[in-house]
């Protein structure tokens, strides 16, 4: 895919682009492995928090996951699944992940052909792996440094390249300039639900550690944190150093 | 040897067969007993939720093999950070007592996550410490989780001082935990002994 091609396909391409070019402008260039924690607007980030404390704590949390059956639950994740492999084919190739590429093309074709529309994961029982990744990700491959840290309104801890990642993932799939009207909101709808019982499942593990906890929100930021930085990390494959707290 | 035997003196162990033990030849930590360590931690710990004891009783073996299996006093001790330096003994016998209750009934309360599903060790990998020990946790209805335990000989004895689970930092996010107790309450260190004693 070259960028003419892009530019010619979709107007919307060129916001991306001019948006991609001015992160990687502003970033220094290679993959930095951070540490520390970047919170310059941790004053309205903890206002978010607690309204998402509110929102979790008000009985629309786990009531959901257990409402909904199970089943339903699995149908509605395998089918936005599927219907997101076009897009992370497209984040491999842009990551230049050979690998990611052909496992998310050969998932996406097996389980619409083989699982109807995506109804049934066929792939993983081929014992196809899994594989998922979003821009976020490949804006950390281009070498895009982490930004600040911020709490969004629902969806929860993320960075600043994460943010620009899920903007810029709103336009890259790629059903949704080839699929007529109506079905292209499928795969939206059924990525919303999906993360809505998703959260709804976790919620009570996470809101467990995190009721019980002096400072909900340092502890969520720092839990986000780390979890972003090694999903990000670990397929560079480098291993890990440790603090020796025998030497402190 | 006289490192080894100063340490025992300073423990003071009288049992001439616990001598023998610790004194075997066999005295630096390869990665096989690393690994048949962290082996046998899990297999005690499945034990444990095998048992199916009452949720409070299972918490108190869940202290008791933490306190066996890990080295509580460096893991406490990182744990309180800087404030660990002004502390009295007294304190800081009476906060890693503290500590090592938390850290059981924090992450012990989790135990029925566990019920139905299996740890499996993936292989030892040298670190200047020790160990660490990758293990991964497959539990039922989710994705398998990465767990790694970092493992070391350099109290004297083989125990492990940090686990990792998906890249999360079991000391470093108790350390922010406890420092926010401790800003809490104005730095006052036994005010927050009192108040890990209630947490978790």
């Amino acid at each position: 895919m070259s960028l003419g091609n892009i530019k010619r396909s979709s107007p919307r391409a060129l916001i991306v682009i001019a948006l991609i070019a001015g992160l990687a402008g502003c970033s220094g260039a290679g993959r930095v492995q951070p540490t520390g924690i970047n919170d310059p607007h941790e004053q309205s980030n903890r206002k978010v928090h607690n309204f998402n404390k509110k929102l979790a704590g008000s009985g629309n949390g786990s009531g959901l996951a257990h409402a909904v059956p199970m089943g339903v639950q699995t149908v509605v994740h395998n089918i936005a699944e599927n219907l997101s492999m076009p897009q992370v084919a497209v984040n491999s190739a842009l990551q230049a992940d050979v690998k990611g590429f052909g496992i998310a093309s050969y998932r996406f074709l097996t389980n619409t052909v083989l699982g109807v529309g995506g109804i049934a994961d066929v792939a993983s029982e081929f014992q196809i792996p899994k594989h998922d990744t979003d821009f976020g990700e490949t804006l950390y491959v281009w070498g895009v440094g982490e930004g600040s840290y911020y709490e969004l309104p629902f969806v929860g801890p993320s960075t600043g390249r994460d943010v620009a990642g899920r903007f810029v993932d709103l336009f890259t799939n790629p059903l949704s300039y080839t699929l007529p009207r109506p079905e292209k909101y499928v795969g939206t709808v059924t990525k919303f639900a999906d993360s809505v019982f998703k959260n709804s499942r976790r919620s009570d593990a996470i809101n467990d550690v995190l009721e019980g906890s002096t400072d909900s929100y340092s502890q969520a930021r720092l839990i986000y944190l780390q979890k972003r930085r090694y999903e990000l990390s670990r397929r560079t494959g480098a291993p890990v150093t440790y603090d020796d707290p025998y030497l402190q | 040897m006289t490192h080894i035997c100063n340490k025992m003196n300073r423990r003071a162990f009288g049992g001439g067969a616990l001598a023998i033990v610790l004194a075997r030849p066999a005295l630096a930590l390869n990665a096989d007993d690393a690994t048949a360590f962290i082996k046998r931690l899990i297999g005690d710990i499945y034990s444990v939720i095998d048992s199916g004891a009452p949720e409070a009783a299972m918490i108190r073996q869940f202290e008791e093999l933490f306190v066996r299996y890990a080295d509580v006093q460096i893991m406490a001790q990182y744990a309180l950070g800087v404030d660990a330096r002004s502390a009295t003994a007294e304190q800081k016998s009476a906060f890693n007592t503290a500590f090592a209750g938390y850290i059981a009934k924090k992450y012990g309360k989790r135990f029925r996550q566990f019920i139905g599903g299996r740890i499996e060790v993936e292989g030892a990998r040298k670190i200047k410490a020790g160990f660490e020990i990758k293990t991964t946790a497959y539990l039922k209805g989710e994705n398998p989780i990465e767990v790694i335990f970092l493992v070391s000989d350099k109290s004297g004895e083989l125990q492990f001082f940090n686990m990792f689970l998906e890249g999360v930092n079991l000391l470093l996010t108790e350390r922010s935990e406890i420092g926010s107790m401790l800003d809490m309450s104005g730095g006052d260190l036994n005010a927050t002994i009192h108040e890990l004693n209630k947490a978790g």
